[in-house]
């Protein structure tokens, strides 16, 4: 099998997601034999020779003036195709961030591959993949297979952890020149803003989250003194959202972001079934809610059964206190 | 301006999901199914686009006979015409080359979409049209200007926002916010139960998909609930630190 790892860029930098698909290129090796390439548009050289930490040891960059400091999912699309037809490639791993997620299904459609995102598991069965997949938000949890010969899937963030390589790879990169022209860029980005100084929550490994328990929107200064101490991003519930306390940014659950942190901390959510699937899949999760019914509990790895006013300052102070000790 | 809107029929977010008998779908016995949230959206979105440059609003959906339900709600908060291509539990691309096919053998300036449908959340038929029918593709779109047919969109993506310039014809699948959708009104409701929805055959083509098993995740949970004095929280803390290790 020939297998392949998308390695998106995300500003100057390599995103994270990308040693993570190697990772997960690595898994299926492991599953089906074969050899794994990566691949990678108009990224620098020094970014690139980071993967050989994760054991990669073959790379192919497409470089083109025409891509240079852009991004064009039509012509991106097309580049990624001429990569994976260059190559004879079986099997293609995107992340599942917003490039992956609309790259994967373009490609899919050129390169007549079956297409299956947000995997968050591989198994094989007599040499075939199966791949596991939540759906309705993570209520339930698909196993499935492709039926077409290639194969092309994304992988959900913040699931296949990017495995360090015991020694560095010697790793060798090519660089590919794509046919392109003008035309192949239907859609023109004018800009590109990174937010500062902000975590976004489906990145975040630790993301503190609140709801209608905050009582009122300057209330979450609390949830931002607490996220602040523990280097974590800031969520919020559909209620407090829909009641124009947060932006949708933050929003987690099923009509949010569906998000897997190392730990959650949902401060005043009750637990509706919605919420529940966005953040279920968290590795660990804390609850502070006043009512000890709450179905957050019912999740809840730790709870606190008190009010989000009272406990937010005071764990705040604590952690502050032992973090900065340390 | 002409304008496809897509959308899907989900269980209702409030849902507790289980298993059916075969082991691979969900049971659906007392499952209320809505218009997908995101395609609200869609629809509002095509509403006010065609208030503003004329046209028409024609909402497609592919799947069962039940799926009328849906096209009724989009007809009751405007929609001109509805269209079911009748095809029962379609994977993505089904859904995506069925569209594509119909998109074909009509001539629409804008295909819209709700960012994701929350089933499968899979967000896959939005690009997968966009390369069936060669047209530029947007996605997560969460405002934007249409002026004599060239696009300015912003959209978020993993810690940052993108502006692009495209034009139409265009794909594009819009993000929560991008307006407020209407509730229907009851005059509107009850009309829309006597317009016409037209029910066309679906274009061959095998699933790529199949599903072998579905289950409800089970994740151990250490379940250590405490109260909330200074001690109850240093225990956390501690917990935190030295048996989850996560800080």
């Amino acid at each position: 099998m020939k297998i392949a790892a998308f390695l998106p860029k995300l500003g100057d930098k390599l995103h994270k997601t990308a040693y993570e698909a190697i990772t997960a290129a690595h898994q299926v090796q492991a599953l089906v034999g074969g050899d794994v390439v990566g691949f990678a548009i108009d990224v620098d050289q020094q970014q690139l020779e980071r993967t050989a930490h994760y054991g990669l040891t073959r790379l192919i960059v497409a470089e083109h003036p025409l891509l240079a400091n852009t991004y064009s999912p039509s012509a991106f699309a097309k580049v990624l195709h001429q990569l994976a037809s260059s190559q004879g490639i079986d099997i293609l791993i995107l992340p599942n961030i917003t490039y992956g997620k609309e790259l994967g299904p373009r490609v899919a459609v050129t390169f007549e591959a079956g297409y299956i995102a947000d995997v968050t598991g591989i198994e094989s069965q007599n040499g075939e993949l199966i791949f596991r997949k939540p759906v309705y938000a993570g209520k339930a949890i698909i196993a499935a297979q492709l039926k077409t010969a290639k194969k092309i899937f994304t992988i959900r963030p913040n699931i296949f952890t990017a495995k360090a390589a015991e020694a560095v790879a010697s790793l060798n990169i090519e660089t590919f020149t794509p046919e392109l022209s003008e035309a192949d860029f239907k859609e023109k980005r004018l800009s590109i803003t990174r937010s500062t100084g902000k975590l976004d929550v489906a990145e975040a490994d630790i993301v503190v989250s609140g709801g209608r328990g905050l009582k009122a929107p300057e209330n979450f200064k609390l949830i931002e003194e607490l996220a602040e101490v523990l280097g974590a991003a800031v969520g919020a519930s559909r209620a407090v959202v829909d009641a124009g306390w947060r932006p949708h940014s933050e929003q987690v659950g099923q009509t949010g972001k569906t998000i897997s942190p190392n730990l959650y901390i949902a401060v005043g959510i009750s637990g509706a079934v919605q919420h529940l699937a966005g953040m279920s899949s968290s590795k660990v999760i804390v609850a502070i809610n006043k009512d000890k019914d709450a179905p957050i509990f019912q999740v809840a790895d730790y709870g606190i059964v008190g009010d989000a006013l009272d406990v937010l300052p005071r764990l705040t102070a604590k952690l502050k206190e032992v973090l900065h000790k340390s | 301006m002409n304008i496809l809107v897509c959308v899907s029929r989900v269980p209702d977010t409030a849902t507790k999901v289980k298993v059916a008998d075969d082991g691979k779908s969900i049971a659906t016995q007392n499952v209320k199914f809505i218009l997908n949230p995101y395609d609200e959206f869609a629809v509002e979105e095509g509403l006010r686009l065609r208030e503003q440059h004329g046209g028409s609003v024609t909402v497609l959906t592919v799947g069962g006979q039940e799926s009328t339900d849906i096209l009724r709600t989009a007809l009751a908060m405007g929609a001109d015409k509805a269209t079911l291509i009748q095809l029962a539990n379609p994977d993505s691309y089904q859904v995506a080359v069925n569209i594509a096919q119909y998109a074909r053998n009509h001539s629409f300036d804008l295909i819209l979409f709700g960012r994701q449908s929350i089933d499968f959340d899979s967000f896959q038929v939005p690009p997968m049209v966009a390369q069936l029918l060669d047209l530029p593709c947007l996605t997560i779109v969460s405002q934007w200007s249409i002026t004599n047919g060239t696009v300015k969109a912003e959209r978020d993506i993993e810690g940052g926002k993108e502006e692009f310039e495209t034009t139409l014809p265009l794909v594009a699948s819009v993000q929560k916010g991008i307006n407020e959708p209407r509730y229907p009104k009851l005059p509107d409701i009850i009309k829309a139960k006597s317009k016409p929805i037209e029910t066309i055959e679906p274009v061959a083509v095998e699933p790529q998909l199949e599903i072998l098993s579905m289950e409800i995740p089970q994740t151990e949970r250490r379940h250590v609930i405490l109260g909330d004095s200074d001690e109850d929280l240093e225990k956390l803390i501690q917990l935190l630190r030295e048996e989850a290790k996560v800080i």
